[in-house]
């Protein structure tokens, strides 16, 4: 059981405190991702598990065994770096085998388990040569294939995908998740970027300056976002926000007068007065005979069209709902001129409320 | 209409293109010429030395000057000979230069190698102060410090040795090792060194494993520097030396000069001597000088 367990930690550099007093349970075997924007602390607090930075305050476990003072020597990880940080003067080979040349293993054993790791990441071929005759894309195999050959309780990522383009970055993400079936281990993975995380994370742990917003699974992160930032970071388009008061017990305002039913999730929780941003996403503001038909209340608005981006399956329209700019989803797209007006539909039971002044969702 | 434009067009085209063509040709012409005038000296001195080595006493002082030289080993001959004959102990000279550079090079660029690790890789209190106060010290001109220097090692009775000598170039040296292997170590990006200590080493085996021989061609530099600049000085070596215990080539060199008479065939050949060890090791390392053995193992 390699679960690892953060309590309380805090770090400070001289007066900055870069992670705010942390709790962090990550179960044996999942797939964490910390995610968060520049200076959120997640790179800091995986460098803390990792042993490279000292905790100021707090525990940190892994597998039960509190590792605060131990050197990354004795922790029994691995790690991934956003810039591989092979050895250059090593062969592949040689860059696979120096852990366990350094645990001073037998040579044989040491081969074999190169030649394992080198077999599951495809890197047979390349094991001769130095990481200046890599693309990219093989580097950050080797940088994998390294971290493989351990056995470590727990995998830790560091970005390891951010120094790609964006096709190598998403077969290397498929690379991940199959790497993460087949070993199965606990696995600690940074990144800036939510699709990233959307699409490799078991549990995503959402950081901003310091502290943890939200920690849940991709889809509790999309569906129930606790607050506007994470409405906002999770997702893409990101989440729409729009400002209303609430009126009576019913309904909510908008800039332009414009009467909306309160989303059912929010009812009985808001006073009448209040101020509040109503929260919803591109794919649930469609126009008329290009959307999804579901059932439940919709709110119906003419809007004209600012701009679209066709996708190919779908086009993202730029429109403004009370004079403040929103995108909507276009299925089955047809070309859009900008001026355009069109019909929309606004699936009410998808709204969120949140509110104005503490940005916190409102939510029975 | 359209045709003719089109013409006229192509005409200033060309035109265009044979001006920018001459002037990319003046300015190679130049830089060519630059470049000979520039190595001419450098290299002429060196030459001149080598030539003169070889030609008899009366050819190096003839005025107008002998153009076309004839060939004699007399010299190196004679360097080799008795006292008597115009020779002085080279054997010895050249054994105290090895001793002494070999010795303050190791131990320069080891002690120089630590610290500028330590100020590449470390945070600690007054870190620009300390690198600052080390290079203010290497701006001090050495033959200023030759009397206090020349009074602690008499005191210390480290005058006309060996071990005298090496301290004060060990000295010279680890200011500007540090200064250059602190920025060899700096280009190495900390993440190798994260990455052996998580590979399992400590911080030691992390040092001499990853980054020393990632940083070789730095420390190979260091050492060139340090070991030429032991080899070659002069100003306090002619203080701090006294006999052929612990004279050093350069010291030597002073043998040919009597009180009227300077014998420019044995200084020659003396100092041709000098340079041929000195040449040698600059070519055998100057592979690792080169640079670019950090690219590739992270992405730039």
């Amino acid at each position: 059981m390699t679960e690892v367990v953060i309590k309380n930690v805090i770090k400070r550099y001289g007066e900055n405190q870069a992670v705010q007093g942390i709790n962090l349970e990550i179960k044996d075997g999942e797939f964490a991702v910390l995610v968060g924007p520049s200076g959120c602390g997640k790179s800091t607090t995986l460098r803390m598990i990792a042993g490279l930075e000292s905790v100021t305050e707090g525990d940190i476990s892994i597998g039960g065994r509190r590792v605060n003072d131990l050197p990354p020597r004795e922790r029994n990880i691995s790690m991934v770096f956003q810039n591989y940080a092979l050895y250059p003067h090593m062969t592949v080979r040689e860059n696979l085998g120096f852990s366990l040349k350094i645990a001073k293993l037998e040579e044989q054993k040491i081969a074999e388990a190169v030649n394992h790791a080198a077999e599951i990441l495809g890197l047979d071929e390349l094991m001769d040569r130095r990481p200046a005759e890599l693309s990219g894309g093989q580097r950050q195999r080797v940088a994998m294939g390294r971290a493989i050959v351990r056995e470590p309780d727990v995998f830790l990522f560091d970005e390891p995908l951010s120094n790609l383009d964006a096709k190598l970055r998403t077969q290397m993400r498929v690379e991940i998740k199959k790497l993460h079936q087949h070993v199965g281990n606990t696995i600690i993975y940074v990144t800036h970027d939510q699709v990233e995380a959307m699409t490799l994370a078991d549990r995503i742990v959402l950081m901003k300056d310091g502290y943890i917003v939200q920690v849940g699974t991709p889809l509790d992160l999309f569906n129930q976002p606790v607050n506007t930032f994470v409405a906002t970071f999770i997702g893409s388009p990101p989440m729409n926000l729009v400002n209303a008061v609430v009126q009576g017990e019913n309904a909510i305002v908008l800039e332009d007068g414009s009467h909306l039913p309160i989303p059912s999730s929010a009812k009985n929780r808001v006073e009448d007065g209040q101020k509040v941003l109503l929260g919803f996403r591109a794919d649930h503001l469609m126009p008329k005979g290009h959307a999804i038909s579901e059932e439940g209340p919709t709110g119906e608005f003419e809007l004209p069209i600012n701009l679209s981006e066709p996708l190919g399956a779908e086009s993202i329209l730029y429109t403004e709902i009370a004079g403040q700019e929103v995108q909507a989803k276009m299925l089955n797209p047809r070309p859009v001129v900008s001026g355009e007006v069109l019909k929309f539909e606004l699936q009410l039971d998808k709204c969120h409320l949140f509110d104005s002044e503490t940005t916190e969702a409102i939510r029975s | 209409m359209r045709h003719a434009l089109n013409l006229a067009w192509q005409v200033i085209n060309v035109d265009h293109n044979n001006s920018h063509r001459n002037r990319s040709y003046v300015l190679k012409g130049a830089y060519l010429f630059a470049l000979f005038v520039v190595m001419s000296i450098i290299c002429i001195p060196g030459l001149w030395i080598v030539l003169n080595s070889f030609r008899p006493a009366v050819e190096i002082m003839a005025k107008p000057p002998i153009w076309t030289p004839s060939f004699t080993l007399d010299h190196y001959r004679a360097l080799f000979g008795g006292a008597g004959e115009g020779g002085v102990p080279v054997l010895s000279y050249f054994r105290n230069s090895i001793i002494v550079s070999v010795v303050s090079t190791v131990i320069a660029v080891l002690i120089g190698m630590s610290g500028g690790y330590a100020f590449a890789r470390y945070r600690f209190k007054g870190k620009t102060g300390y690198f600052v106060g080390l290079m203010l010290f290497r701006a001090v001109p050495g033959v200023a410090l030759s009397l206090p220097l020349f009074i602690v090692l008499s005191r210390v009775g480290m005058i006309d040795t060996h071990i005298g000598l090496i301290f004060v170039y060990v000295a010279m040296n680890v200011p500007f090792t540090i200064w250059l292997t602190d920025g060899f170590f700096r280009q190495i990006p900390k993440e190798l060194h994260e990455a052996a200590e998580i590979d399992g080493c400590t911080r030691w085996q992390a040092f001499w494993q990853v980054e020393f021989p990632v940083a070789r061609s730095g420390v190979a530099s260091a050492a060139i520097f340090a070991f030429l600049t032991s080899w070659n000085e002069f100003a306090l070596a002619s203080q701090l030396t006294r006999s052929v215990d612990s004279k050093t080539m350069p010291v030597g060199l002073l043998d040919f000069t009597a009180e009227f008479t300077i014998n420019w065939g044995g200084m020659c050949a003396l100092a041709v001597l000098m340079i041929i060890p000195a040449l040698v090791l600059t070519f055998l390392v100057q592979k690792h000088l080169i640079a670019g053995l950090t690219f590739g193992g992270v992405k730039g």
